[in-house]
This record gives structure tokens, C-alpha cells and sequence, in this order.
């Protein structure tokens, strides 16, 4: 993993006290509201409903034990005791006081981490795949290449004050995990035909109120222009994107306006500005950062260990676990392990602080002393030997870490909703522990096979409901809370935004009308079609016919929301 | 007179700015004499009379291009990029555009809602004066403002007053 070097940590270090002077000014009254807004947001620090929210960087999800232990520690101390891991792999403090934020900066400064650019209108923590480094399918470890973005974005003074937020995403395996279709930015991190390292660029992808799938603006920079490929794009939509209408500030806007073509025509004329410039990479600097991200001190070891295949085969649950929790490692005898953090009646994504000081320790004791966070609101574990999976699992099920349904549908994806955001129009939390009470069979879960739900408390899409294979919105209908259902959304290589399926329901149908979706699914499934490919091939039509038939009927029964 | 911060430093200056009033034209309104900024619509309108006035200089609203200048570069001494409000960030890129692209080598001003919490940005996309909104600051407070400019010691990547990225400015890679 990335350590810091001295600059690294300056950097972060004058952050802290840039931060703590303007909090003091603020609080002094030499700093207006709205002079002070922007500069909090900067720092990942929202009011919310009850408090202010801190939001933490994650860059790439990638964390370090002592990094963790920090986390808890803040909790602890300056929280209620737990976090939130977030659908763009950082991590949310719910309750700090406005005036600690400096000293919790301090203290996460003290360990390479920050709240840097965590919200505002300015480039956001990139995010990646959380198997970076250990997947199968990997062509090139985007890591470095998110680390060298995220040096580059910081305090970027161009790009400080853009017309909107700006998220970026890279991606380096043939399964994209970092959903970068719906990004301001996609990376894909390539190699071209003459075997050179270069990115496959979108632009203009995003959910909130217009979702859009992003747009291919080039299919290949070569690596050394990445960065002055990124600031044309930036140039232009700095200059030229919307700053009359929030709504339609973001760059997918403004790609949306002039169309694909165009808006290339124009980064392109900037690009030949800046194209050779300083900001042009170079092979060393590359290597500087790649070179930390080698390969830990794997063992030779050979899959298949004998112990922990009689133990999948004699212990039913573990057995369970390992189908859902475990994925393939690129090393023999080497597994990914997903800590799934969507425990029924645990809001999706949060965690203790007890358990994040576990996570660390059996980090630390079985993965090289490194986590990383899925946008999915999980954990990895990446490197651990399959003879030590049995004893993780233990350690994991006693601390109610354990629940084997990564993938399934009571994975589900979900934002703070109404309990927490003031932006809400309907709860989300209480509709995800609702279906994840109402599907508690493990044995019909694995029948229903892999299937998303996501959930929005409003159309600013934190929980991407549009690209749930069920999408649910909360919506609000003269002052009470609905949900309108989507289907058939999708992330990933063939991402796309589900449909409406009609009519919005109240929060005690949900869980029903989640049943006859699945219903609908078992009755026109062929063998092994997931969901969202029968909702390909059949369309919405069936589904539709299905959840509102009973109710057309006037006899609607009313689940135990 | 207005107190502006050049190069780093708090001086009291001159420079008068004319923003047209609702229904003034750019083709009649009086250009006081003196050192004035005058909109850009004022200069296109009358560049002939106005080219000959050492003293005159050109302000550009947030929305226009720095290419509107790319002539008057040369004959210009002063230009400045109006901020409506600081979270407007177009001007970031306009005045690095008449640095980097249109060779503009002389006072690059700021103004308009002009803070210090965004000098250090500021600076570092090619402004050399600053010039804070009239009664914004005490003369304490535009003395403390001038930490602002070092907030940051090394920044990662190149802008106009550093154009190389830290990695092709120093030796990384040594531990903290
Ligand atoms: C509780 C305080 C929060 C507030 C006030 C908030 C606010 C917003 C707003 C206003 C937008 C829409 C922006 C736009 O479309 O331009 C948005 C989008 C988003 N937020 Fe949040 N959010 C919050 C929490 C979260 C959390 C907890 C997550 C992750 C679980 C999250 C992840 C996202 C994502 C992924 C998007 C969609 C990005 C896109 O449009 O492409 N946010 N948020
Ligand atoms: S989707 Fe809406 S309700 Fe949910 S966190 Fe985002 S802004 Fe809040």
C-alpha cells in the first residue's frame, strides 16, 4: 500500500492547520455561513439532520490496520461508537461536534489519512476496485494510478471551484468493479495492440436526477498524458459547464448539451495545449508509486488445502460462507475474503467500533495488515492462506461479521435516508431492514441467486438506486413517504438504468412487492438466468402485471413493514 | 483607495474599476481619468481611443473567454478577472489561460468577492494582485490574510507560479 513520503504528510499536516484556522474564524463570526459552507464541504463536513456529518477519505478504499484502529478510536471518542461506510468507499461519522473536527483531522493526519475533498464541487476521493492487486482478471493494478490521480486532484487550484461535484473512477480488470460508467470520469486502465500501457476515457456518466451512462471520449490516451488529458477535460467543463442551475451543473450536462462530439472537438483543442507539458508523467514517478504496491510476501502454497476442504464439506454454514463470502485469488491457496456489513437489522454499511478494531486485528493476523472497502458498503480482506479461512470465519460469526449473502438481495446498498439526511424524502434504512427481515431463508436467497436491491431516500441517488437490478426511490407524495421501484438497472460492463415499473407504494408494501418481483423472476427464469437478465429478455411488462394485480383487485394485504 | 495585496504585499493603490450601471452603454459611458479597469465591452467598443492610455486596463466578467484579450496582451499592463461571487471558479481557468496560452506577463488582478481563503489558489493560477471587496477586511485581518498564501508549502501539481509537478521539482519518496 501507498505510504506517505514527507511531502505526503505536510501536505495533510497544513491542511489540519489551514482547517482549524478557519473553523476558529467561523466560530469567531469572522467567517460567514455561506463564506464558510464551501470551505467545510472541502473538508468532507456536512450539517445533516442532527449534527454535522464528517466524511473521511478512503482513496480506493484501500486501509491499513493502524489506519482502522484510528477509525474506532474516533468513534469512540468523538462519535457514537460506530461509522459508515459509504457507496463510494469512504467512511461517515455521523455526530461530530463542529468545533473537534481539527482535532480529528489531527488525529487521522497522525496516520496518512484526511477528509480532503470529500465533498464540494471539486474532484472527489477516486475510487476503485476493491480487488485491485489480487483479481483474476486484472491487466493492469489501477492503484497506482488512482494514487497518481489523487496527488494530481489535490488542492488542484484550477479545479477548486467547479461547477459542480466531479467524481472519478479507475478501473484495471476486465470486469469493471468500480462502476466508471457512472462517473464525471471513467478510467480504464488498458493496454493497445503494441502492448503499451494507456486509458479508455468516459466522460459524462452520473446518477443523482438525470442518470446517465458515460460516453466515450477517448478510446486511448497513452500513460504519460493521462493527467493532461484529465485537466483539458476539466478546463472545459470549468469554463463552459452550467453555474446558473444546480441541477444541471454537472459535467453530464454539459456533455448531454454539446453532444459527444463536440465537447471532444474541444478537449482535444485544449488537450494540444497541454499535451508534453510539465504535467506529463514520467517513468520514474510512475515506478516511485507502483513500486509500492508490489505483491506481499506471498507463500508458495497450492489450492485445495486438504483441512479446509474437509471443513467446508463437514460444517454447513461455513460451507455457506465460503460461496458467498469468498472469491477467487490470483495466488494459489490464497483467498479474498468479503466482510459483509449488511447484517439484518444493522443499518447497511455500518460498523462498530469494536469490530473495526477486529477487522484490524484479523487484518493484521491474516491479510498483511490490509482492508480494503467495497462501494457495495463492505469489507475485503484480500490475501488470506484458505487454511487460515476456518478460523477467520469463527472470529467473524462471533462478532455478528459473518452473514453469507455477499451478492444476494439482502446485500443490499442503501444511503442514510431519512433517519439522518436532511435532503431525504423517505426513510431507507428501515426498507432495508424490512426486506432482509422478510427474506431471512438462506436456502430461497441462494435459489434467488446474485440480485441488487438499492435504495435512495431521494432522487440525489447516494444509494445508486438506479443501477439496482431492483432500484427503490424514496419519493414524497404530499408530505408522506413513498417508494417508486425500478428494475433491470445494472453496474458493471453492461451497466444501465433500471425502469420505472409504475406507481409508487408505501414503505409496509415494500417488502411485498419485492415478492412478487422475485415471484415473477422464479416463474420466468431459465435455469441459471439471473434476474436482471430475465428482465432483459421479458421486459418489465410481467413484473408490472404481477405487483399491481393484487391491488387492482382493491384486496391489497399489508406486510408487517 | 483601495488596500490590494501585490506580490505578497499590502500596498494602497489606485486603480479605479468601472462596472457599467443599468443602462449605461459601453460606446458612452465617461471613462474617469486616472488608472481605471474598464469592462471588457468598453475596450472593444472604443480600443482606439483607449489603446493610447497607459493608465486604462481591461476587467473580464466570469463568463468571458481570456481569448477575448488574446490581442491586447501585448498593450495591455493591467487585466483583472471579476469573481461574482468566490465560488464562481471560471476565472481559476481564465487567468491561467492568459498566463500559459496568451503570454499575458503583466498584473493579473482579482477582483470582486475576493477571500482569503482562496488566495493561496488564486496565486497559484498566475493572479500577482488581489484585491479584496472594499471594507472585506480590517487592516488586521488583510495582515493575518497573508499566512494564507503559504498554506501549503509543496503543492503536488503544476499551475502558472510553479509549472512543474513536485516530482519533477524535488527527490520523493523520503520518509516523513
Ligand atoms: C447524509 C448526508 C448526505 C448528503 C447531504 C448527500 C447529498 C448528496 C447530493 C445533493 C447528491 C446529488 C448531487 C448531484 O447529483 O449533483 C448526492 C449524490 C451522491 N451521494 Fe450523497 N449525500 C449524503 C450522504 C451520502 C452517503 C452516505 C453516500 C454513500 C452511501 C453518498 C454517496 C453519493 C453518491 C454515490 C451520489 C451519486 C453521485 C452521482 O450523481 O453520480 N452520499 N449526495
Ligand atoms: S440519496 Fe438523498 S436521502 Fe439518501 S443520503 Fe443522498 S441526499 Fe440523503
Amino acid at each position: 500500500m501507498y505510504r506517505y513520503d514527507a511531502i505526503d504528510q505536510r501536505i495533510v499536516d497544513e491542511r489540519v492547520a489551514q482547517f482549524r484556522d478557519q473553523t476558529r474564524r467561523y466560530l469567531a463570526g469572522e467567517l460567514s455561513e455561506d463564506e464558510f459552507r464551501p470551505l467545510r464541504l472541502q473538508n468532507g463536513l456536512y450539517i445533516q439532520r442532527h449534527a454535522p456529518m464528517l466524511r473521511i477519505a478512503i482513496p480506493y478504499g484501500a486501509l491499513r490496520s493502524e489506519q482502522m484502529r484510528m477509525l474506532a478510536r474516533i468513534a469512540r471518542e468523538y462519535d457514537r461508537g460506530y461509522g459508515h461506510f459509504t457507496t463510494r468507499q469512504n467512511l461517515q461519522f455521523n455526530w461530530p461536534e463542529l468545533p473537534k473536527v481539527p482535532d480529528i483531522l489531527a488525529l487521522l493526519a497522525s496516520v496518512e489519512m484526511h477528509a480532503i475533498q470529500t465533498s464540494g464541487n471539486c474532484i472527489r476521493n477516486f475510487t476503485s476496485d476493491p480487488y485491485a492487486g489480487v483479481a483474476g482478471d486484472e491487466r493492469i493494478d489501477p492503484r497506482p494510478w488512482a494514487e497518481i490521480l489523487r496527488q494530481w486532484s489535490t488542492f488542484h487550484p484550477e479545479f477548486a471551484y467547479l461547477p459542480r461535484k466531479f467524481k472519478m473512477a479507475v478501473n484495471g480488470a476486465a470486469e469493471d468493479r468500480a462502476v466508471i460508467r457512472v462517473h464525471d470520469i471513467g478510467l480504464e486502465v488498458i493496454r493497445n495492440a503494441a502492448g503499451e500501457v494507456g486509458f479508455r476515457i468516459l466522460v459524462g456518466g452520473g446518477l443523482g436526477r438525470t442518470p446517465i451512462i458515460g460516453k466515450e471520449i477517448a478510446a486511448f490516451v497513452p500513460w504519460q498524458h493521462v493527467l493532461t488529458y484529465c485537466e483539458a477535460i476539466l478546463r472545459v467543463y470549468n469554463l463552459h459547464g452550467r453555474r446558473d442551475n444546480l441541477y444541471k451543473a454537472r459535467i453530464k450536462i454539459l456533455v448531454q448539451a454539446l453532444g459527444i462530439d463536440e465537447f471532444r472537438r474541444q478537449v482535444e483543442d485544449e488537450w494540444q495545449h497541454l499535451k508534453d507539458g510539465p504535467s506529463t508523467l514520467t517513468e520514474d514517478e510512475v515506478r516511485r508509486v507502483a513500486d509500492q504496491f508490489e505483491d506481499p510476501p506471498y507463500e508458495a502454497l497450492a489450492d485445495g488445502d486438504p483441512v479446509y476442504l474437509q471443513l467446508v464439506a463437514a460444517n454447513n454454514p461455513f460451507a455457506a460462507w465460503t460461496r458467498r463470502n469468498v472469491r477467487h485469488h490470483k495466488r494459489a491457496g490464497y483467498a479474498s475474503v468479503v466482510i459483509s456489513l449488511k447484517k439484518t437489522g444493522v443499518p447497511p454499511g455500518d460498523i462498530s467500533a469494536e469490530q473495526m478494531d477486529l477487522v484490524a486485528d484479523l487484518a493484521e493476523t491474516y491479510s498483511f495488515g490490509e482492508l480494503r472497502v467495497t462501494h457495495e458498503q463492505n469489507l475485503v480482506l484480500a490475501d488470506v492462506r484458505q487454511a487460515d479461512l476456518f478460523g477467520l470465519w469463527q472470529k467473524l460469526r462471533d462478532s455478528g461479521l459473518a452473514t453469507a449473502n455477499i451478492g444476494l438481495l439482502t446485500d443490499i446498498i442503501c444511503c442514510p435516508g431519512g433517519d439522518f439526511c436532511a435532503l431525504a424524502n423517505a426513510k431507507s434504512i428501515p426498507i432495508a431492514e424490512a426486506i432482509q427481515s422478510r427474506f431471512d431463508d438462506l436456502d430461497y436467497l441462494y435459489d434467488v441467486g446474485e440480485l441488487e436491491i438499492n435504495i435512495s431516500g431521494c432522487m440525489n441517488a447516494c444509494g445508486h438506486h438506479h443501477v439496482g437490478n431492483i432500484g427503490i426511490l424514496g419519493v414524497d407524495k404530499n408530505g408522506e413517504e413513498w417508494y417508486q421501484v425500478t428494475i433491470g438497472g445494472a453496474q458493471g460492463n453492461e451497466a444501465s438504468i433500471g425502469k420505472v415499473i409504475g406507481p409508487s407504494f408505501a414503505a409496509a408494501e415494500m417488502p411485498e412487492v419485492i415478492e412478487a418481483l422475485l415471484d415473477t423472476y422464479v416463474a420466468q427464469r431459465f435455469e441459471d438466468e439471473l434476474f436482471v437478465d430475465t428482465v432483459r429478455r421479458v421486459g418489465v411488462e410481467p413484473f408490472k402485471a404481477r405487483v399491481y394485480s393484487g391491488r387492482v383487485g382493491g384486496k391489497k394485504k399489508v406486510a408487517n413493514g | 483607495m483601495a488596500k490590494v495585496i501585490k506580490n505578497g504585499q499590502i500596498v494602497t493603490d489606485g486603480w479605479q474599476v468601472l462596472r457599467l450601471a443599468e443602462g449605461d452603454s459601453a460606446e458612452l459611458v465617461a471613462v474617469p481619468s486616472g488608472p481605471v479597469l474598464v469592462p471588457l465591452t468598453v475596450w472593444q467598443a472604443r480600443q482606439a481611443d483607449l489603446a493610447g492610455r497607459p493608465d486604462v486596463g481591461v476587467w473580464l466578467a466570469s463568463h468571458e473567454p481570456a481569448s477575448a484579450l488574446a490581442d491586447g496582451v501585448e498593450q495591455l499592463s493591467v487585466i483583472a478577472v471579476n469573481f461574482p461571487k468566490f465560488a464562481d471558479g471560471r476565472g481559476y481557468s481564465t487567468a491561467t489561460l492568459l498566463r500559459t496560452r496568451y503570454g499575458f506577463r503583466g498584473e493579473l488582478r482579482a477582483i470582486g468577492d475576493v477571500q482569503r481563503d482562496q488566495f493561496y489558489f488564486l496565486q497559484r493560477c498566475g493572479f500577482d494582485c488581489l484585491q479584496p471587496a472594499e471594507g472585506k477586511y480590517s487592516d488586521a485581518q488583510l495582515e493575518a490574510a497573508l499566512a494564507s498564501f503559504s498554506d501549503f508549502s509543496e503543492p503536488y501539481q503544476g499551475a502558472v507560479d510553479r509549472p512543474a509537478p513536485v516530482w519533477r521539482r524535488m527527490q520523493r519518496g523520503v520518509a516523513a
